[in-house]
């Protein structure tokens, strides 16, 4: 339909009989900063792999127009699209200059992959102090702390320079300041590109997102604003499930949807512990 | 605009520098290369006697395939287990072209085996263009590396992996081997390829030509190692570790990692080829002994020994395994595939970075004594 941003159509994935990805249609609009939420195994992480074309996929996805299916990992990286992975994969023995280098060099020729890197390339440079890291470009990746490691990802995706990120839950773990300051991050780099977020943390979610879409067994639940779909029924009983009970609790469940504990992004009040926690333990 | 993602972004950024200095650490590869260039040009012709110098020219042959180990396996997670096949390649291109040369300069067309066992009196139509030195020696590196390339581009494109590639070339090595000592009549057999009399117009029987033998397989030993660092501290470097460390991940940055693997792989092969060339004048001989799953591994231990990501820890462990074979093997025929076994699992399973990582470890211990070390170097792809 439209040409520009991406747009999946009746998208399914199977393994061995399951279908984790069940008939899956989404239009992102360029500069749109869109969270994919929803409980575990909805079919998140794996929506993003038949994107990335990791698993096998039926259906249609375009990105700018053109049809991604069918490309290998590599050629649909090529044309624009990166992401990070929800346990962070960084080349653990390469330091973090060497880390961001090979993010950064996808079309170098031969001739310049033979030689040593005689200085750091601009981007680069422009990544580590976004992230924070210059001072630790020398170290090992493998030596990071896990947010910084996560870090480490987000420069990846900077420097590759794609027009369409998509991120697998990027602030899992990081303390409060750490998800604001990467939030922040998310929101200046979606103006110019396409960010798609996968997130528990529902008070993250509320911050940064722009758009909201709601997976639950493979299917697209809810879409909208996070108003909207904060306020959509169906959401509720997902998240709720029986435990909170349809009505038991008028007038706290639209708020309680998401973690409403500020700072923590912890158990919302009035709701019991275990039918929220799938909102809130962010993996 | 540039607000950093960091709140408080920790102080401990040294960069961990070799001891001893910036200018130290800045000449001390350069150094080591001259000190190796010295003792291996001009000390060891000196001190050693012709007959332990062709026996050095021979474990040299071993260390240059062990160049191409390190770039394959310690630095691209290649399991190489098939190398026999391009040292075979190499040896026996080299060995037909010698073959050709003896014959034509005893006023025949055919090699004196081929007389021997002679079925049709004619010339194989594909011993041939061997006769043509250039086309030999072209022939010594390019059909290991075609040969590599061929089985890389299907195997890597399949993202076979770990094990099944190492099975895989260890088939492959056993099938040359096979195939060549059922042709008796056109390859020599389980005898091989032996008794040669020149070499490019030069006597192998004169002692002056074989120390030329020697400088020539010295200096390519030289050249590969000065080319292989220079390839370990290239992007394309970086790229191979990455590959070898987190492949999916590389994929994603949008390279193809078979392309990458290929490149090593198919260098390795070329290496492997050369060394089987160089062995041919040195030793005197290329037979399917020298080239089956045995001397296949055997290629690999002395890497996996010295360590296979440090080009000089492989080099030197080629040079240690070879030089303890002929000693051993010798007093002890049956213990030494025993031991080599045994050094093979457990530089592999209990020391994947080999002796040189000992060195390192120890300094890192002394540098930083709470810190545990890294984890150990990728398996294998
Ligand atoms: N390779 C696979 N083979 C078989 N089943 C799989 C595979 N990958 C995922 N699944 C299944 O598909 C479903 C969706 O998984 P997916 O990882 O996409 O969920 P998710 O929404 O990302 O969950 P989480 O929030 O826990 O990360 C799960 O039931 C999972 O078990
Ligand atoms: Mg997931």
């Amino acid at each position: 339909m439209n040409g520009d941003g991406l747009t999946v159509r009746d998208l399914r994935v199977t393994f061995d009989g399951f279908t984790a990805v069940d008939g899956v249609d989404l239009d992102i609009r360029p500069g749109d900063l869109r969270f994919l939420i929803g409980p575990n195994g909805a079919g998140k992480t794996t929506l993003v792999d038949a994107i990335t074309g990791l698993v096998p996929s039926t259906g249609s996805v375009r990105f700018e127009g053109r049809e991604l299916r069918g490309r290998p990992v590599h050629r649909i990286a090529r044309l624009g699209i990166g992401r990070t992975f929800q346990t962070a994969t960084v080349f653990e023995e390469l330091t973090v200059l060497q880390n961001l280098d090979i993010a950064a060099g996808a079309g170098r020729g031969p001739l310049t992959l033979l030689r040593r890197r005689k200085e750091v390339p601009e981007p680069v440079t422009r990544a580590l102090e976004t992230t924070g890291l210059t001072g630790l470009r020398d170290r090992p990746a493998g030596a990071l702390a896990h947010g910084q490691k996560q870090w480490l990802e987000i420069g990846m995706l900077l420097v590759q320079d794609v027009r369409l990120l998509l991120l697998d839950e990027p602030v899992a773990g990081m303390s409060h300041d750490e998800r604001e300051a990467t939030g922040e991050l998310l929101r200046r780099v979606s103006g110019e590109r396409t960010v798609v977020v996968i997130e528990h943390d529902m008070d993250f979610v509320r911050s940064f997102a722009r758009s909201v879409t709601v997976l639950h067994a493979g299917r697209v639940l809810s879409e909208g604003s996070v108003a909207d779909v904060q306020a959509d029924a169906r959401v509720q009983e997902v998240y709720l499930g029986s435990a909170a009970g349809s009505g038991s609790v008028p007038g706290s469940v639209p708020d309680s949807v998401p973690g409403s504990v500020p700072g923590s992004g912890s158990v919302p009040g009035g709701v019991p512990a275990t039918a929220t926690a799938t909102v809130a333990e962010g993996a | 605009m540039t607000t950093t993602l960091s709140p408080s972004p920790p102080s401990a950024g040294a960069a961990r520098k070799p001891a001893g200095g910036p200018l130290a650490a800045r000449f001390r590869v350069p150094g080591a290369f001259v000190l190796g260039a010295v003792l291996l040009v001009g000390v060891a012709p000196l001190v050693l006697s012709d007959f332990r110098l062709s026996l050095l020219a021979k474990y040299l042959c071993y260390a240059i395939v062990a160049v191409g180990v390190s770039l394959a396996w310690g630095r691209g997670g290649l399991l190489v287990l098939g190398q026999g096949v391009f040292f075979g390649l190499g040896g026996y291109a080299m060995a037909m072209h010698l073959k050709l040369a003896d014959a034509a300069a005893a006023g025949s067309t055919l090699p004196d085996f081929m007389q021997l066992y002679g079925t049709s009196g004619a010339l194989p139509w594909w011993w041939a263009p061997f006769a043509h030195p250039a086309f030999a020696l072209a022939m010594t590196v390019l059909l290991p590396m075609a040969v590599a390339a061929l089985l890389g581009l299907c195997v890597f494109r399949r993202r076979v992996k770990g094990a099944y590639f190492a099975i895989l070339s260890q088939a492959l090595a056993a099938a040359l081997s096979i195939w060549l000592i059922g042709q008796q009549a056109t390859t020599g057999g389980t005898n091989g390829l032996t008794d040669f009399q020149g070499f490019f117009g030069y006597d192998l029987d004169d002692p002056v030509n074989q120390r030329m033998v020697y400088f020539v397989i010295a200096a390519v030993l030289l050249l590969l190692m000065a080319a292989v660092r220079q390839l370990f501290v290239s992007r394309y470097g970086e790229l191979l570790v990455a590959v070898r460390d987190a492949e999916e991940r590389v994929r994603f940055l949008g390279y193809d990692p078979a392309a990458v693997k290929l490149v090593a792989y198919v260098g390795a092969a070329g290496m492997a080829g050369l060394a089987g060339a160089l062995f041919v004048p040195a030793v005197g001989i290329i037979s399917p002994a020298l080239i089956g799953i045995v001397p296949s591994i055997g290629f690999v231990i002395g890497a996996a020994v010295g360590g296979r990501a440090s080009l000089l820890g492989a080099v030197l462990g080629a040079i240690a395994v070879a030089w303890a074979q002929s000693t051993l093997s010798d007093a002890f025929p049956a213990a030494w595939t025993y031991l080599q076994g045994l050094l093979f699992v457990v530089a592999v399973g209990f020391l994947p970075g080999g002796l040189a990582s000992l060195a390192s470890a120890v300094r890192a211990r002394r540098a930083r004594p709470r810190t545990t070390p890294p984890a150990p170097t990728g398996g294998t792809a």
